[in-house]
């Protein structure tokens, strides 16, 4: 479930990268913050607004030789640490 | 029997078990650094309740990775008695010793509440002294209590007889009312296929001596025991339904 993982530049030699990590509750997994935001929203006025999921945002900074290498290690992480894949699913984005 | 009780940052219960088993239980017990790289040949581990490492992240998840994990992993394949209570039930989720996970409560609220629980199944060493389909008095207090698990992982529970306690009422109905929580199938507390990992969110230490609301909780702790002293033998009577 990776965003942004095509056209590998290749670096002239490791460089420090940074990689925004997106952590969402699996849709069948109930989201009581989003509904109780959603809820708000409405409560302000904001009645045009549907569902709402709240999720997380992890900003990390890695040293990597490539684009790919960055790319393999965040994965890693995110299916080691940073996602529990019984209730979450992650994304992530790769920034120079 | 020797017991252990592991202390992570943020653990806050831990004084509660240790006092649980020594001063009630009458038996050793010893404390785990979660930097200790060896259980001090303990014959069974509780994680306690509390906030390891703040909750940060997910509850359990950076606990989960602390150097005496890889032990109780290890012990718990080797067939060792390990036994998570609140966060210590998180941390057994997040390491895989258990199936689902543990999300935030229904309602958003962290829930402190005297709850009742109704054993499902007490061929484990963990309910061994308790009849089938008693009612327990224990307190829960928690804000991420609700169990989920997949479809699949239910089925499985319930065909192994892995689902060992659901939240229910006085009058031991598993309703909708009587769930404090949201937690699928009224789910309070789960054993591994091999019935030797044990997972909760009430607090049975909180519950060891009548001055403290109830001693229900202090079953789990002399069935332990009962278990070690005698293994192989369980009452298989059953309480009447609605008890």
């Amino acid at each position: 479930m990776r965003k942004s993982t095509a056209a590998f530049a290749v670096w002239p030699e490791e460089e420090s990268v940074r990689a925004r990590v997106f952590v969402m509750p699996k849709k069948e997994v109930l989201d009581p913050q989003g509904k109780a935001v959603a809820r708000s929203l409405q409560a302000l006025g904001f009645t045009e607004v549907g569902e709402v999921r709240v999720g997380k945002l992890i900003e990390l900074e890695l040293q990597a030789d490539d684009r790919r290498q960055a790319a393999e290690r965040t994965e890693a992480m995110c299916r080691k640490l940073l996602a529990n894949g019984v209730i979450e699913d992650f994304s992530f984005e790769i920034e120079e | 029997m020797r017991w252990g009780v592991v202390v992570f940052p943020g653990s806050n219960d831990d004084q509660d078990t240790l006092w649980a088993i020594e001063q009630v239980l009458g038996e050793p017990v010893v404390r785990l650094w979660h930097k200790d790289a060896d259980l001090h040949g303990v014959d069974v581990v509780v994680l306690p309740g509390g906030f390891s490492y703040g909750d940060y992240l997910r509850c359990g998840a950076m606990a989960r990775f602390s150097p005496i994990m890889d032990k109780v992993i290890e012990f718990a394949g080797r067939g060792g008695l390990v036994w998570g209570i609140c966060n210590g039930f998180q941390v057994l989720c997040e390491a895989g010793l258990l199936p689902g996970a543990l999300v935030r409560n229904r309602d958003r609220r962290f829930v402190c509440a005297m709850s009742y629980v109704r054993v499902e199944d007490n061929d484990t060493p963990f309910t061994r002294l308790c009849r089938r389909g008693e009612v327990l008095r224990i307190p829960i207090k928690h804000g991420e209590g609700c169990y989920v698990a997949d479809a699949t992982t239910l089925e499985l529970l319930e065909r192994n007889r892995q689902v060992l306690l659901r939240y229910v009422d006085a009058n031991g109905r598993a309703t909708s009312e009587a769930n404090p929580n949201g937690s699928l199938d009224n789910i309070a507390g789960i054993v591994n296929e091999s019935r030797n990992v044990f997972g909760l969110m009430p607090h049975p230490e909180h519950a060891v001596e009548k001055w403290m609301g109830s001693d229900d909780g202090l079953k789990f702790f002399q069935s332990v025991l009962a278990a070690q002293r005698n293994p192989g033998t369980t009452d298989r009577t059953a309480v009447a339904p609605g008890h």
